[in-house]
């Protein structure tokens, strides 16, 4: 089970890089969105998929999953949230002064305003 | 246990919380940042006392034992570098009163500083690994905020990349945590380096821990990962950049030196040379960028990644020597780089350009700010009394000791060029024909220069005093140097 996550992450991971590196702003964001979609992913493989019930305590099951990497993911999960909401309106606010979502038109030299 | 410990991270939290009610009332603002920021700075400097005569200080949140909860860890490099960046805050807000402007501060500048600050100090203090992510998150996102805030277009263009990369890092860092939790099925650092020292530094803890190099290079800005840098510190206001380059790079050195002298420390044949090499090379590229560019804000900002390469020349060397060089350099840079943000800030504040071409003659206006910049800059190069001379002698000593003449060579022939940069300001800057008038001058440095001047002090007394400094670097190092003596403190009993 493990294996056949890891090569859908590899797969998510390879989709993200592909998308970070268009020119469209817009895909960049997917791109993140892809990314941390593979890693939150990769928490929770490498906290182990063995079988057993939700870490909730109920008389009478014997083996619960690992409770840490849900924690983390759900604390990773939040954060991403966030950056993602700021990112977004960050790209609204640079398209509207802009004027564009090419990155190869937002370079500019350092000196202009 | 020891609740003086969250203290640096509770006051600017809730100091941030309180202000975010009062964004209207400027005054209020600037007093209430004021003075949280000043019982910072002194509680940061009980907190050293305290770790000195009394040992490394832990709090286990919530009372749960060491491996299971979050601990926070102050030992002597914590502690230092609490109250160093605790007094760059300080002094940074002081200059904000002056120089940030009306706009910016109805809209929840003080709020965001102190979130960064939160950010910064909860940083260097945690001791468990995924918490450490928190930190660094919470500290990026204000960041975000402060980089962008007043949104002309070069901020918006600039914060754009520097979010981006900070977002794939921060992706890096949460598959680097995944591995190691893998590995060694813990998140705490003590018991993580007990863990790895038990099964010995496999190969795959190496490959991590390079992982863990690409993620902490990527905040720190070492040599392949450091592109960003130049562009986004350029973007916003002077205040803000001074933040940023005293504060968020040196976490990222600070994270490598802790990652690098408690968790991988077994097999340090390939990670070290690997962090030498890097190292050298950021020395090459900050030179090479200081000495090409004529804007003086880009001079300082390349003179950033130099002060990296020196720094991690001294973990990469990992003699007590040199990582009590690298300690005194770390608080050394901080300081002297904050100041000179702030010098450089002063002068497109009365030119009204940040281009040295059109500067010329400050000096015969503003000697004060003049001498100044001569005694910032000298210390920056490192010569003798000033405090940039014990960090390089130190480092340059432990790489004597351990062979490694190439990056000595790096470090002494950077020093140079490092020289050449900043005296190219003063020369260009303050020398010369008086290009402005006393009247044409666009704006004044009143308020500017308290700031100024306490940072060159405190710089200038970490020089002269080092006698009286090294006593708390030098256990500072002895801490780095056998991770035994932290990893008991937090795993005791």
């Amino acid at each position: 089970m493990e294996v056949l996550i890891s090569i859908v992450i590899g797969i998510l991971f390879a989709a993200a890089t592909y998308l970070m590196l268009s020119k469209s702003l817009i895909r960049i964001i997917i791109g993140t969105g892809l990314l941390s979609h593979g890693a939150h992913l990769l928490i929770l493989t490498m906290g182990g998929l063995k079988q057993g019930s939700a870490p909730v305590l109920v008389k009478g099951t014997e083996q619960y999953v690992d409770p840490l990497p849900q924690a983390l993911i759900l604390t990773a999960i939040v954060i991403s949230f966030g950056v993602t909401a700021f990112f977004l309106v960050l790209a609204y606010r640079a398209y509207q002064e802009l004027g564009t979502d090419n990155m190869d038109l937002l370079k500019g030299s350092d000196n202009d305003e | 246990m020891n609740n003086v410990v969250i203290l640096p991270i509770l006051i600017p939290l809730l100091t941030g919380i309180i202000l975010i009610f009062f964004n209207k009332y400027i005054k209020v603002q600037r007093w209430i940042s004021f003075c949280s920021t000043l019982i910072t700075v002194l509680v940061a400097g009980y907190l050293v006392q305290t770790v000195f005569t009394d040992g490394i200080q832990t709090l286990q949140l919530g009372s749960w034992k060491a491996p299971f909860g979050i601990v926070l860890v102050a030992d002597m490099l914590a502690a230092i570098l609490v109250l160093t960046a605790s007094i760059i805050v300080f002094t940074c807000l002081i200059y904000s009163f002056r120089n940030i402007g009306k706009a910016r501060e109805s809209y929840y500048y003080y709020a965001a500083v102190q979130f960064l600050t939160v950010g910064v100090l909860g940083a260097f203090l945690t001791g468990d690994i995924f918490n450490l992510f928190v930190f660094f998150e919470v500290m990026l996102m204000s960041s975000y905020v402060l980089i962008v805030i007043g949104g002309t277009k070069i901020q918006l263009r600039e914060s754009i990349k520097y979010i981006l990369v900070n977002v794939i890092s921060s992706a890096l860092f949460v598959i680097a945590v995944a591995y190691l939790y893998a590995v060694t099925g813990t998140v705490n650092i003590a018991d993580l380096s007990a863990k790895i020292s038990e099964i010995g530094q496999p190969g795959i803890t190496t490959v991590i821990s390079i992982l863990f190099l690409i993620v902490f290079g990527l905040k720190g800005a070492i040599f392949p990962l450091f592109f960003w840098l130049p562009g986004s510190y350029h973007a916003p206001p002077i205040p803000i950049t001074a933040l940023f380059g005293a504060l968020l790079t040196k976490v990222g050195v600070y994270a490598i030196i802790r990652t690098f002298t408690i968790i991988f420390y077994h097999d340090t044949g390939f990670t070290h040379t690997l962090i030498g090499i890097l190292a050298g090379f950021t020395i090459l590229v900050g030179v090479i960028g200081a000495v090409a560019h004529w804007d003086v804000k880009k001079i300082i900002i390349y003179n950033i990644l130099t002060a990296v390469g020196v720094i991690l020349i001294g973990v990469a060397t990992l003699t007590p020597t040199s990582l009590a060089g690298s300690i005194y350099y770390l608080v050394h840079d901080m300081m002297i780089k904050a100041a000179l943000f702030l010098l450089v800030g002063a002068m497109v504040v009365i030119t009204g350009t940040s281009n040295l071409r059109k500067m010329g003659g400050l000096i015969t206006h503003h000697p004060y700010l003049g001498w100044m910049f001569f005694i910032a800059a000298i210390s920056l190069a490192g010569i003798p009394p000033f405090s940039g001379f014990i960090g390089k002698l130190l480092i340059v000593q432990g790489g004597l000791q351990a062979e490694h003449y190439v990056l000595v060579g790096a470090i002494l022939l950077s020093s140079l060029l490092v020289l050449y940069s900043v005296m190219r300001i003063f020369i260009n800057g303050f020398w010369g024909e008086a290009k402005l008038k006393k009247e044409e001058e666009k704006g004044t440095t009143n308020g500017l220069l308290f700031p100024i001047t306490l940072l060159v002090a405190i710089s200038v007394t970490l020089g002269i005093g080092a006698e009286w400094f090294y006593p708390y670097i030098d256990q500072a190092a002895k801490g780095l140097a056998d991770p035994t003596i932290y990893i008991q403190a937090v795993l005791k009993e």
